[in-house]
């Protein structure tokens, strides 16, 4: 038994570092769970990779501006996110083109200008790495900022959630509903981007947008309802940070890609055998209609 | 106008067609990166103009060279490498710019010594043992290359040779004098507790010329990302050898190496600057006060101040 519990339990009780790192997937996975549910429901699951290019010019400026200081490349990669975000959100609200593809064509131009001021500003030092936190150097101040945009994020859908909810099944709904649509959308969009770029900063894109996503993609397969989706993604998330961590202390391998590994693996057993339209539900209903 | 050394048409041509003003008679030397330039500006002073390629506070391991970069190779009179693998993008730019004058060495005459490429950075394969081409952080080294640039420049320009090798002297006297100090310095603590963490290998010759012991955490690179159980493993090994100090280095990643001080309670010493010069105003803008600057944080932090 004690040698299960050290096994399980033992690298989270003897190293401070272990517990940050699970405190703060604990609080990314309530705040980005919920939010990739919304992105999968919009069609929108690639967003989180273009916000991870999207962000460079900001931070870039915020170098020039500042040097190496992480406040300032981060504030300025939340501005450069957050004007992707609105420029599409308000681009797809007003004309035909579809909101992937207007993030699309404004990532790309963000990130050329992050190439380009970055390129002339001739320091070599790879502002993306610096930029970019890893899981196991999640520090105090990490996870205060981690924490706050969290729990901002839970409020914020709770405001929100049911206009939100109505766009995601009937896109026509937040238009026709006008001004407070558009607040919504807006909303949404900035938590999307708060919640991306602290990732980012204290965790890295890969651990941010993976535990964004995969959990709410695998998700898809037990539950039906929105609010039951974001509590299962939500929960996945954090067995998946915690498994992850686990197999990384025990095994000797790299944090982030093991928890994103451990999430992309649920995904896939949820894809075989889910409750809910999963490979295993889909073929034991065809057998059952032609028995 | 200084026509003996092994100048070729391509340089030769763009020595003529420079504006005629004091570059003429000053010899056009590029490094590769910053220490070298220094060197060379201390021997040379005003008879060489001196450049470097990769720039202060930049990693001379990776490096991404410009046009303005070939097109100042294609007009030097002598380039200067530190060699042993650092400059691992040089050939191909050498190529590029076609610059066929002479290529010296700086770390010739340096005695060998192996290192274990943790993060592929120098070999591209991460584990392997390679030549270790931080040779320049021990001082006796840095006489070493001190004495191979008196030599490239007098070869090069032999009117000024005379000038080159008295200013040469002078130098190498200023390094003996810090080779001194930094032996007095470390001196004053014993042998078995001059043991620090540094998130990078640089330090190797350095390590060996003084007696110190220099732990890295593994997979502490911006390339690749270390597990859980490396950090777990650093944080047993450094309360295991009661380690008093981490020093972080300044251009890496240094969010992992202060999580582990936090946890441990040793201090972070400071930034050391091992593969390049700061600013001018910074710390370390000449490679003796680089060296003045590294080995006074060093021994404040053993001696846990």
């Amino acid at each position: 038994m004690t040698h299960l519990r050290d096994f399980l339990f033992g690298p989270f009780i003897d190293f401070a570092f272990m517990r940050q790192a699970l405190v703060a997937c604990l609080a990314l996975a309530l705040g980005a769970g919920p939010v990739g549910v919304f992105l999968i429901l919009r069609r929108m699951s690639l967003v989180g990779d273009a916000m991870s290019h999207a962000v460079l010019p900001g931070a870039a400026i915020g170098f020039v501006i500042a040097g190496l200081s992480l406040v300032a490349m981060g504030i300025g990669g939340l501005i450069a996110g957050l004007l992707v975000a609105l420029l599409s959100g308000l681009i797809s609200r007003y004309t035909a083109l579809r909101e992937d593809a207007s993030f699309a064509a404004f990532y790309l131009m963000s990130l050329a200008l992050g190439v380009l001021i970055v390129s002339t500003h001739g320091s070599n030092v790879d502002l993306i790495h610096v930029l970019f936190g890893t899981i196991l150097a999640v520090d105090k101040a990490a996870l205060i900022v981690i924490a706050t945009v969290t729990s901002l994020t839970i409020l914020c859908f709770a405001v929100i959630y049911r206009p939100l909810v109505m766009e995601c099944f009937d896109p026509g709904f937040l238009r026709a509903a006008g001004r407070w649509g558009a607040i919504c959308h807006g909303i949404f969009l900035v938590m999307l981007v708060a919640n991306l770029v602290t990732g980012f900063q204290a965790l890295g894109t890969l651990m941010s947008v993976g535990l964004m996503m995969l959990p709410a993609a695998a998700a898809k397969f037990w539950a039906r309802d929105v609010w039951s989706l974001m509590l299962t993604a939500a929960a996945i998330a954090l067995a998946s940070a915690y498994c992850g961590l686990l197999i990384s202390y025990h095994a000797g391998i790299a944090s982030g890609p093991a928890i994103i590994l451990v999430a992309g693996g649920t995904y896939l057993v949820s894809l075989l055998f889910g409750r809910a339209d999963s490979l295993r539900s889909r073929y034991l209903r065809s057998a059952h209609l032609t028995a | 106008m200084r026509l003996s050394f092994g100048s070729t048409s391509v340089a030769l041509g763009l020595l003529l067609l420079a504006p005629p003003a004091m570059a003429a008679d000053q010899l056009k030397v590029v490094t590769s990166f910053t220490i070298l330039q220094d060197m060379v500006k201390e021997i040379g002073s005003n008879h060489v103009e001196a450049s470097t390629l990769v720039g202060t506070d930049s990693d001379p391991h990776a490096f991404e060279p410009t046009p303005n970069d070939a097109k100042n190779l294609a007009a030097a009179d002598l380039v200067i490498v530190s060699g042993r693998g650092l400059e691992g993008w040089m050939d191909r730019l050498i190529m590029a710019s076609g610059y066929k004058g002479p290529i010296v060495i700086a770390s010739t005459g340096v005695p060998e010594r192996t290192m274990v490429d943790e993060e592929g950075e120098d070999s591209g394969e991460p584990g392997k043992v390679i030549p270790d081409p931080h040779a320049w952080n021990s001082v006796p080294n840095g006489k070493i290359y001190a004495t191979n640039i008196i030599a490239a420049l007098s070869k090069a320009d032999p009117a000024d040779a005379a000038y080159y090798q008295k200013a040469g002297e002078k130098y190498l006297q200023q390094l003996t004098d810090l080779d001194n100090w930094v032996r007095q310095e470390f001196a004053t603590i014993p042998k078995d507790e001059r043991k620090l963490i540094t998130s990078h290998d640089a330090l190797g010759y350095f390590a060996d010329a003084y007696g110190l012991q220099f732990l890295a955490p593994a997979g502490l690179s911006t390339e690749s990302e270390a597990s859980a159980q490396d950090v777990a493993k650093l944080i047993q090994q450094i309360k295991a050898e009661k380690i008093k100090a981490v020093f972080v280095e300044n251009s890496m990643n240094q969010l992992l190496v202060k999580q582990i001080a936090d946890e441990t309670g040793a201090k972070i010493g400071g930034t050391l600057y091992v593969e390049s010069l700061s600013k001018g105003d910074g710390p370390a803008p000449t490679y003796v006060k680089m060296v003045r600057h590294n080995v006074t944080l060093m021994v404040a932090a053993l001696h846990g101040q």
